[in-house]
C-alpha cells in the first residue's frame, strides 16, 4: 500500500508541471499584449511604444520564454504570484483570504452534500420502485434543471426580503451560510445521490449478497457488506466533488456577494487582471490534481484489486 | 423418508405478471442426490432459490415447501434465516462472485459460523482448517486471509464445500457448481461433493445442464423446461428410457457427443498402437 | 428504425421533442414569431404587467419580455447547440483516431486529453474567457475547448470496444482502407453512444452558458439572452421579483425537455435497458441514472 501511495504521488508531479506550464502560457495566448493591458489598467492616457517596452522590461517580459516560466514557477512555489495589474497589491494577499472564504463555503456544503447523497441514495435503493424512490428521483430531475442562481435569487427574495429571516448577502454571520449552503447542496445532491443509488442497486443484485444470506448471516451484517461495496465507488466521486464545488461556486458567490474566489475571478476577468486569473487557474488546477490523487489512493485502500496496477 | 417435499410451487414475477415456474412438485429423499437438469432459463435456479426463499422481492411464490415436515413458506424471515446455512446450505456457481470482493474469505466464514455456532475467531480457524484440508486445500490459514480475486474458481468452490462440511446441513443445494470451471477442476469438485455426501450422509439437490456430471453424482433426476417439470425418476430409468421428447433430445445429443469422443479416442489408440 | 419507433412510444419524450422542435423553430424564425423588437426601449412601459400586446409584460427598460425571450433562444439554445456540435465533432475526430489506431497515437492523444481534463471545467472556461475577453463567441470557444477532451475520451472507449470486433478485423484483413472501415462499420454503431452523450451534455451546457451570461461574461447588453435577462432582473429583484419568472422558467422547461429526451433516447438506443414491455413500469426505473456521470464531470 505504501509503495502505491508513493508511486501515485510521483505520477502526479509531471502532471502538475505541465499544468503550471500551460497556465503560464495561457496569458500569452491573449490577443492583447500583457504590457498594454497593464498600462490600460493603470489608466495611462497615452500608450506609446516606449512605454510598452519600458513596462515590459519592468515586468520581466522581455526575457526568453523559458526563463520567464522558470522565474514564475519558482515565485509561485513561494506563493508569490506577482502583483495585480489593477490594484497593484500582491496577488496572494487578494487570493489568499478569498480562497479561505470559498473553502469554508465549499467544505460545509460538501459535508451536507455527502450526507444527504448517501442518505437519499441508500434509502431510495432499498425502496426501489416504490413511491418514495420515484418521487425523490422525479423531484431531483426537476431540481437539476433549475439554474442555481435562479434558485438562489428566489430563496433570497423569499427568506430575506419577504420573511426577513436571513441576511441577503455577505459573509457576516453564521446565518449567512445558510442560504448559500442550501443552494449548493440542492444543486449537487440531486446528481450525486443517483450514483450512490445505482451503486447500491448493483450491489443488491450481486451473488455475494445471495450467498451471505444463504449462509444465514444476519441481515444487518449483510447490509454492512453492501454499504461497504457501494460506498466504495461513491468515495472517489465524493472526493472529486470537493474540487468541483470549489470551482463552481462562482455564480453562487456572485449572487450572495460572498467574498470568495468566484467573485474575485469574475471581477478579474472583467478588468483583464491577468495575474489574478493566472493564479486562480493554477491554484484550482493544482487542487483538482491533488484531490484526484487522493481519491485514487483512497480507492486503492478500499479496493485491493486496484493496487495490482502498481505492484 | 422425504426430507424435502415441494408441492405445487408456483413462481411469478410481480412486475411483469410472467409465470416463471408452473405448479411444480417433487420430493427429495433422505440421503439421496436429486439432480435438476435443463437449459438456461428453465427455472432450475429459481426453484432452488425459492426453497431458500432468497428470490428478489419482486418475485413471488406460492405452494408448500415441506422441510422435515415444516412448511418453509409459512415461516417468518427470522425463523427462515436460522435454517439457512444450518439446515439448508447453498453452493453457488460463480465462486468469484460469491464472496464479498472487499473482504478476505475469512470474514465470511467467521460471520457465518459465528451466526450459527457462536464461535470466536480461533475456533472458526481450527474447524475450517481441518475442513479445508479435507477438501484438498493447502495452506488453509493463508487462504482465509486472501481476497476472492486472488484465488481460483475451483479453490473458491472447495471453500464453499468446506464450509458446508463444518455446517453439517441436512440439505445441500448446489447451483451449477461445475459450470464455471475447467474440466480438471470440475472433476475435483465433483469428487469432493461425492465425498461430502458419503461423510455426512446429507441430501443434495444438484442443478446442472451437464448430463455427464449429473450421471456421476445423482440418484434421481428432474428434467425442467420453460418452468415445467417434464420428466422425473431415477437416473438409470430416465437416461436409458427417456419418455418425454425433450429428455430424449437431451440424452441423444449428449450421447452423440460422447460417442464421437469415444470414437476419436479409439482412433488415437489405433494410431498409437501402430 | 426500430429504435426511433420505440422512442415514439414514450409520451413524455415525444412531448419534449415537440417542445424542443417548436422552440428551435421559434428561435430560428424569431423575427416572425416575436411580436415586438426585443431591443426597443419604451420608458413609459417600464415594469408593465402582462397586457394584450405585451403578453409577458415589460422589463425595466420597457422592452417586451416575450420578444426578448424568443430572441434569447438564439444565444441560449441555438448557439449552445452549435458549440456542442463543434465540441462533439472535435472530440469524435480525436476519439476515432485514438480508439481505432491505438498504439502510440492513442497514448499521446490520451495524455493530451488527460491534461485538458485536469483543469476543472468551470475554471478552464473562466480562464479562456479571461484571456479572450467577455462575449458570446468567446464563451462558446471556451466551452468547445473545455468539453472536447471529455467527448474524445468517451468516444474513444466506445470506438475501441467496436474496433475489436471480428468483422472489423476481417475487413482490415481483406484490405479495406481504414477510412472506409471507420465510415462504414464503426461510425454507425458508435452513433447511438455519441447521441446519448451529446444529448445529456446539452443540459449542463445550457445551464453553464446562461450562468456565464448571468455573470456578465457572455452576451453583452442590449442583446437578449436568458441568463442576462435574469441578471438584469436580479438588480430589481427586491422591488420587482416577477421579472425573474419568465426567463427562469424558460430555462427550467428547456433543460427539463432535453433531460427527458436524452433519457428516453438512452433507453431507446440501449437494448439492455429495455424490458419486454416497452413503456411498461420497469422502463421508468432507469430514468436519470446515466445523466449523473455527465454532470459530475462538468
Amino acid at each position: 500500500m505504501g509503495s502505491f501511495i508513493v508511486k501515485r504521488i510521483l505520477l502526479a508531479i509531471p502532471l502538475l508541471l505541465i499544468i503550471s506550464f500551460l497556465t503560464f502560457v495561457l496569458i500569452n495566448l491573449s490577443p492583447l499584449d500583457p504590457a498594454v493591458v497593464v498600462l490600460q489598467a493603470q489608466e495611462v492616457p497615452q500608450i506609446t511604444d516606449e512605454l510598452v517596452t519600458q513596462t515590459k522590461a519592468e515586468l520581466g517580459m522581455d526575457q526568453p520564454f523559458l526563463i520567464q516560466y522558470g522565474n514564475w514557477l519558482l515565485a509561485c512555489l513561494q506563493l508569490d504570484f506577482g502583483e495585480s495589474y489593477v490594484t497593484g497589491n500582491s496577488v496572494w494577499s487578494m487570493i489568499g483570504p478569498a480562497f479561505v472564504n470559498t473553502l469554508k463555503l465549499t467544505l460545509i456544503s460538501s459535508v451536507f452534500i455527502i450526507l444527504f447523497s448517501i442518505l437519499l441514495g441508500v434509502v431510495c435503493a432499498m425502496r426501489e420502485g416504490k413511491t418514495m424512490d420515484k418521487s425523490v428521483r422525479g423531484f431531483s430531475f426537476l431540481l437539476t434543471a433549475i439554474p442555481s442562481y435562479w434558485l438562489a435569487a428566489m430563496l433570497i427574495w423569499y427568506f430575506s426580503v419577504k420573511l426577513d429571516l436571513l441576511p441577503t448577502s455577505g459573509m457576516d454571520s453564521a446565518q449567512s451560510y445558510i442560504l448559500p449552503v442550501i443552494v449548493i447542496t440542492v444543486s449537487y445532491v440531486g446528481i450525486y445521490f443517483r450514483s450512490v443509488r445505482s451503486s447500491m442497486l448493483n450491489n443488491l443484485n450481486e451473488d455475494y449478497v445471495l450467498y451471505a444470506r444463504a449462509s444465514g448471516i444476519p441481515e444487518r451484517k449483510v447490509t454492512l457488506h453492501i454499504l461497504r461495496n457501494s460506498l466504495q465507488v461513491s468515495v472517489s466521486i465524493f472526493c472529486m466533488a470537493i474540487p468541483i464545488v470549489l470551482g463552481s461556486t462562482v455564480v453562487i458567490e456572485n449572487v450572495f456577494a460572498w467574498p470568495g474566489l468566484g467573485r474575485l475571478s469574475v471581477r478579474s476577468i472583467l478588468s483583464r487582471d491577468f495575474p489574478i486569473i493566472q493564479a486562480y487557474v493554477l491554484i484550482l488546477a493544482v487542487t483538482f490534481v491533488l484531490f484526484n490523487t487522493l481519491s485514487d489512493i483512497v480507492n486503492a485502500a478500499l479496493n485491493p484489486k486496484l493496487r495490482k496496477e502498481f505492484e | 423418508m422425504n426430507i424435502l417435499e415441494v408441492e405445487q410451487l408456483r413462481i411469478w414475477d410481480a412486475l411483469t405478471e410472467e409465470v416463471i415456474v408452473h405448479n411444480s412438485s417433487f420430493q427429495l429423499k433422505q440421503g439421496q442426490c436429486l439432480a435438476i437438469v435443463g437449459e438456461s432459463g428453465s427455472g432450475k435456479s429459481m426453484t432452488c432459490r425459492s426453497i431458500m426463499r432468497l428470490n428478489k422481492p419482486a418475485i413471488r411464490q406460492s405452494g408448500r415447501i415441506l422441510f422435515q415436515g415444516e412448511d418453509l413458506n409459512k415461516l417468518t424471515e427470522q425463523e427462515m434465516r436460522k435454517r439457512r446455512g444450518r439446515n439448508l446450505c447453498m453452493i453457488l456457481q460463480n465462486g468469484m462472485g460469491a464472496f464479498d470482493p472487499s473482504c478476505v474469505i475469512g470474514v465470511h466464514l467467521r460471520e457465518t459460523l459465528q451466526a450459527h455456532y457462536g464461535w470466536n475467531a480461533k475456533e472458526v480457524e481450527k474447524n475450517m482448517k481441518s475442513a479445508m484440508e479435507r477438501v484438498m486445500l493447502r495452506n488453509p490459514v493463508d487462504i482465509m486471509n486472501q481476497y476472492p480475486h486472488q484465488l481460483s474458481g475451483g479453490m473458491l468452490q472447495r471453500i464453499m464445500i468446506a464450509l458446508a462440511l463444518v455446517l453439517e446441513p441436512d440439505v445441500i443445494i448446489a447451483d451449477e457448481p461445475t459450470t464455471a470451471l475447467d474440466t480438471i477442476s470440475q472433476y475435483e469438485v465433483v469428487e469432493q461433493l461425492i465425498q461430502l455426501r458419503k461423510r455426512m450422509g446429507c441430501s443434495m439437490i444438484f442443478i446442472s445442464h451437464d448430463l455427464g456430471v449429473v450421471r456421476k453424482i445423482a440418484d434421481d433426476v428432474l428434467v425442467m423446461k420453460d418452468g415445467h417439470i417434464v420428466e422425473s425418476g431415477s437416473i438409470h430409468s430416465v437416461f436409458s428410457k427417456p419418455q418425454h421428447p425433450y429428455t430424449q433430445f437431451l440424452v441423444s445429443t449428449r450421447r452423440e457427443l460422447s460417442n464421437h469422443f469415444r470414437q476419436l479416442m479409439q482412433e488415437e489408440q489405433h494410431i498409437a498402437k501402430r | 428504425m426500430r429504435n426511433l419507433r420505440n422512442l415514439s412510444q414514450d409520451k413524455l419524450a415525444m412531448a419534449s421533442l415537440s417542445f424542443i422542435v417548436v422552440m428551435i423553430a421559434a428561435g430560428v424564425l424569431a423575427p416572425l414569431f416575436a411580436p415586438h423588437d426585443p431591443e426597443e426601449v419604451n420608458m413609459k412601459l417600464r415594469y408593465a404587467s402582462a397586457s394584450w400586446s405585451y403578453l409577458l409584460g415589460n422589463d425595466h427598460l420597457g422592452r417586451c419580455v416575450l420578444s426578448r425571450l424568443i430572441y434569447g433562444i438564439r444565444p441560449s439554445v441555438l448557439w449552445v447547440l452549435v458549440a456542442l456540435l463543434a465540441s462533439v465533432l472535435l472530440g469524435a475526430i480525436v476519439g476515432f483516431i485514438s480508439g481505432y489506431f491505438k498504439g502510440k497515437t492513442d497514448a499521446i492523444l490520451m495524455r493530451v486529453c488527460d491534461i485538458m481534463l485536469s483543469f476543472p471545467g468551470y475554471v478552464m472556461t473562466l480562464a479562456v474567457v479571461g484571456i479572450l475577453g467577455a462575449g458570446l463567441e468567446n464563451i462558446l470557444i471556451a466551452f468547445v475547448v473545455m468539453k472536447w477532451a471529455w467527448f474524445a475520451r468517451v468516444i474513444r472507449t466506445s470506438v475501441m470496444q467496436y474496433s475489436e470486433m471480428d468483422y472489423v478485423k476481417f475487413a482490415r484483413a481483406s484490405g479495406v482502407s481504414h477510412l472506409r472501415i471507420i465510415h462504414k462499420h464503426i461510425v454507425p454503431v458508435t452513433f447511438s453512444d455519441i447521441a446519448v452523450i451529446s444529448s445529456s451534455s446539452i443540459c449542463s451546457m445550457i445551464l453553464q452558458i446562461s450562468g456565464l451570461s448571468f455573470l456578465g461574461l457572455g452576451v453583452q447588453a442590449p442583446q437578449a439572452e436568458w441568463g442576462m435577462m435574469l441578471n438584469e432582473a436580479r438588480e430589481v429583484m427586491f422591488s420587482r421579483p416577477e421579472l425573474m419568472l419568465a426567463p427562469g422558467l424558460a430555462i427550467v422547461l428547456v433543460v427539463s425537455a432535453f433531460n427527458f429526451l436524452s433519457d428516453a433516447l438512452q433507453v431507446a438506443l440501449d437494448p439492455k435497458l429495455m424490458t419486454s414491455k416497452p413503456g411498461g413500469k420497469l422502463r421508468g426505473r432507469k430514468r436519470g441514472e446515466q445523466v449523473a456521470y455527465e454532470y459530475i464531470g462538468s
